[in-house]
């Protein structure tokens, strides 16, 4: 799998890769993209195009197939909604707001997309539903109603919910920040599972350091839109070799 | 004794009071399906398809309801040589379109007013943006539209009694018929029919309160108690 | 019987239709002091006023917010010429009746701006122990202003477009001019009525844009 960026602003002149079933962070201070990149491989922003993606870049690439860009008479140009709809599927986010929807109760928070994207039969979908809500630890709450969940737990749900698509690569985007600091264990504990027990490729912006340096395989340090340096975690968090790494890294633990 | 003249001649109002009751839910049903239509039009992202509704909504809010009315009663017919068999159908358009106009601006600001987030939820998801529309837009924002709508339904039937004055018989009209009759008081005619408009509106107000009671429940919220009812004014002036 | 559009018919009815939109014009002037000035009269009535007045006069208004303004205009109407005085005019009724009619709505605008002032800002008048006169004046009417006055220049416009309703007492509006025309030459139906039509939005609608500038303007300022 082969994923690079264009020249955005916010990203400058990007370009890495993530092989299948990896784990990586991205940390960094707030404005320095990391967000920006989950937003882009979920196609919820473009990337700014290029005059010739074949030799300019500007191409996101999952699978080896191009992603944001789809192929039409020999070349790459920007990928139509219908390109994207088919590709999207391998793509899953969890988002720092949860973002569940507030007209379904739980279980069909779950089972909503299996049905009407998935094409899953209802007893399918709602078997699979509560298999992930036990696995996520909510087996009691399947009949609620998101507005009466706490955020930990809603969080969880919206973990089941990306889930449930079955992606190849998950994004989790600053999935804690909103929480309040007595339930973000509850929900690094089943990232955590996730991470343990499933093959799943992750991309993780985050700053719970602790769960950066447990979980991933790699840690990339983002600055202005570039990457400032990157490396497994020990090797990131205990000699990090650039100079604005070492202070990011300080202010954080510090706290 | 006047009271007793009018007292008799209460069960006169009967079909008259069906004919208001018929013209306001005929509009108000016209208003709202065309409400929906050009709300989600001037939502649109599309300029071409944007641009039509907002026109004829602009144009709507922009005249006169009573013109309006005057209009498709007795210009209409002129201008596309037809005969209304029933006048009755050009006062349910010329409401119908006119609320529908100013409805429309209702059901826009609370599709807009669903959050972002869940819009992204919704593409991460992979829905087609008619199941976004479907499964998770209309159903947040309809709950939201309601007390506004209300408000509307209630100014729609407070307008149906112009329906009087291009010659429909409803309870209107029929005050002023019988008011002018020997032994009847004219003044005490208008206050049963104020009377009657009142009880209706409340009507209008308590199914619409329980409408929106279900809906919030649909959303696990307990409705709050509403307290400045009727404040669609920025709806009602224009350019909303 | 006429069959469609006339340019010779625009020219006879043109300048009808004018004095019509001078009309109701004036109607709206009048009517709209009336609506102002009430509204906030009542607003400061069902906030300030004494307690035994409060609930009744929200009940009064709510009457008339909720009953047609038509059979309002022809109950007033019929009182005064045939019970009070048969000389008052038409005109003079009609506005009042439409300034009344929405001072019912004017009054629920002040009153939100009333009730969106914060607590405190009635805490700090109290613990400076201002005098209720100075309170409401200096402190609670200001803020009000700004938060309902784009509010309650949008129930204006709606009342501008309303005066029409008036033609049933025979002032003499556009609708009035357009069906006296008519009486006169069996023609003008489709002249007249878009005449009107498009008065009425040639006025309101630069208005109406203008009210949303307003809007967002005070929107924007902090307080």
């Amino acid at each position: 799998m082969d994923k690079s960026f264009g020249a955005l602003k916010v990203l400058d002149e990007l370009s890495f890769r993530v092989d299948p079933g990896e784990r990586v962070t991205l940390i960094g201070p707030s404005g320095s993209g990391k967000t920006t990149i989950l937003r882009l491989l979920m196609t919820l922003e473009k990337v700014t195009p290029k005059a010739d993606p074949e030799r300019d870049g500007g191409v996101v690439w999952v699978e080896g197939q191009p992603y944001s860009h789809m192929e039409k008479r020999g070349r790459l140009v920007p990928a139509n909604e219908r390109w994207l709809r088919r590709r999207r599927s391998s793509v899953g986010m969890v988002f720092q707001q949860f973002n569940l929807f507030p007209n379904m109760r739980v279980l069909r928070n779950v089972t909503e997309a299996q049905v009407h994207v998935a094409g899953r039969s209802k007893e399918e979908a709602e078997a699979k539903a509560r298999d992930l809500l036990e696995l996520v630890g909510l087996s009691d709450k399947t009949d609620a109603y998101p507005s009466h969940l706490s955020g930990g737990q809603q969080q969880r749900v919206a973990i089941a919910r990306a889930l449930a698509m079955d992606p190849d690569i998950l994004l989790l985007d600053e999935v804690t920040s909103a929480l309040d600091p007595e339930l973000v264990a509850d929900v690094l504990a089943v990232l955590r599972d996730i991470a343990d027990t499933t093959s799943i490729t992750m991309l993780c912006v985050t700053h719970e350091m602790g769960f950066a340096r447990d979980v991933s395989d790699r840690v990339m340090m983002f600055d202005s839109g570039r990457i400032v340096e990157q490396g497994p975690p020990e090797a990131m968090f205990s000699e990090p070799q650039e100079a604005r790494t070492q202070d990011f890294l300080r202010a954080v633990l510090a706290e | 004794m006047d009271l007793h003249a009018v007292i008799e001649s209460l069960p006169r109002y009967g079909e008259p009071l069906l004919v208001t009751i018929g013209v306001t839910v005929a509009s108000a049903a016209l208003a709202l399906v065309l409400a929906f239509a050009l709300g989600l039009m001037t939502g649109s992202r599309h300029l071409a398809v944007r641009t039509p509704a907002r026109v004829f909504v602009e144009f709507f809010r922009g005249t006169s309801v009573v013109v309006q009315l005057f209009w498709f009663a007795f210009a209409m017919p002129v201008v596309l040589g037809i005969q209304f068999d029933y006048l009755i159908v050009a006062g349910v358009i010329a409401l119908g379109l006119n609320y529908g106009a100013y409805s429309s601006e209702v059901v826009r600001g609370a599709i807009a007013a669903v959050p972002q987030g869940q819009l992204e939820a919704s593409t991460a998801l992979n829905l087609t943006p008619f199941q976004r529309m479907r499964l998770v837009v209309l159903p947040q924002a309809w709950p939201e539209m309601i007390p506004s709508l209300c408000a509307f339904a209630i100014m729609l039937l407070k307008a149906s009694a112009l329906v009087s004055v291009i010659g429909i018989l409803d309870i209107t009209w029929l005050a002023g018929l019988i008011g002018k009759q020997p032994g009847q008081d004219r003044l005490l005619h208008y206050g049963v029919v104020l009377v009657i408009y009142f009880v209706l509106a409340w009507l209008i107000w308590t199914g619409m309160r329980a409408l929106e009671r279900r809906a919030k429940r649909g959303l696990g919220v307990d409705a709050k108690p509403v307290k400045g009812r009727l404040d669609p004014a920025v709806a009602a002036g224009g350019v909303g | 019987m006429q069959t469609g559009w006339s340019n010779e018919t625009v020219r006879e009815i043109f300048p009808a239709m004018w004095d019509g939109f001078l009309v109701v014009l004036q109607v709206t002037l009048v009517a709209g002091i009336i609506a102002v000035v009430l509204g906030l009269f009542v607003a400061i009535g069902e906030r300030g006023g004494p307690v035994w007045l409060r609930r009744p006069l929200s009940l009064a208004f709510q009457f008339i917010r909720n009953t047609p303004l038509l059979v309002q205009v022809l109950i007033v109407w019929t009182a005064t010429s045939l019970y009070i005085n048969p000389d008052w005019s038409a005109f003079a009724v009609g506005s009042a009746v439409l300034g009344v009619h929405y001072a019912s709505y004017t009054s629920e605008s002040f009153r939100a701006g009333i009730d969106a002032i914060p607590q405190g800002q009635w805490e700090a008048a109290t613990a400076l122990n201002l005098p209720t006169r100075r309170v409401w004046g200096a402190v609670v009417l200001p803020q009000m202003f700004r938060r309902s006055a784009a509010a309650v220049g949008n129930w204006i416009i709606a009342m501008f477009k309303e005066v029409p309703t008036l033609f049933v007492i025979g002032v003499m509006e556009m609708v009035a001019q357009a069906r006296a025309f008519q009486g006169q030459h069996y023609t003008g139906a489709v002249e007249g009525y878009t005449i009107a039509g498009l008065l009425f939005l040639a006025a309101s609608y630069p208005v109406a844009v203008a009210m949303r500038r307003l809007e967002i303007r005070f929107a924007k300022s902090n307080y």
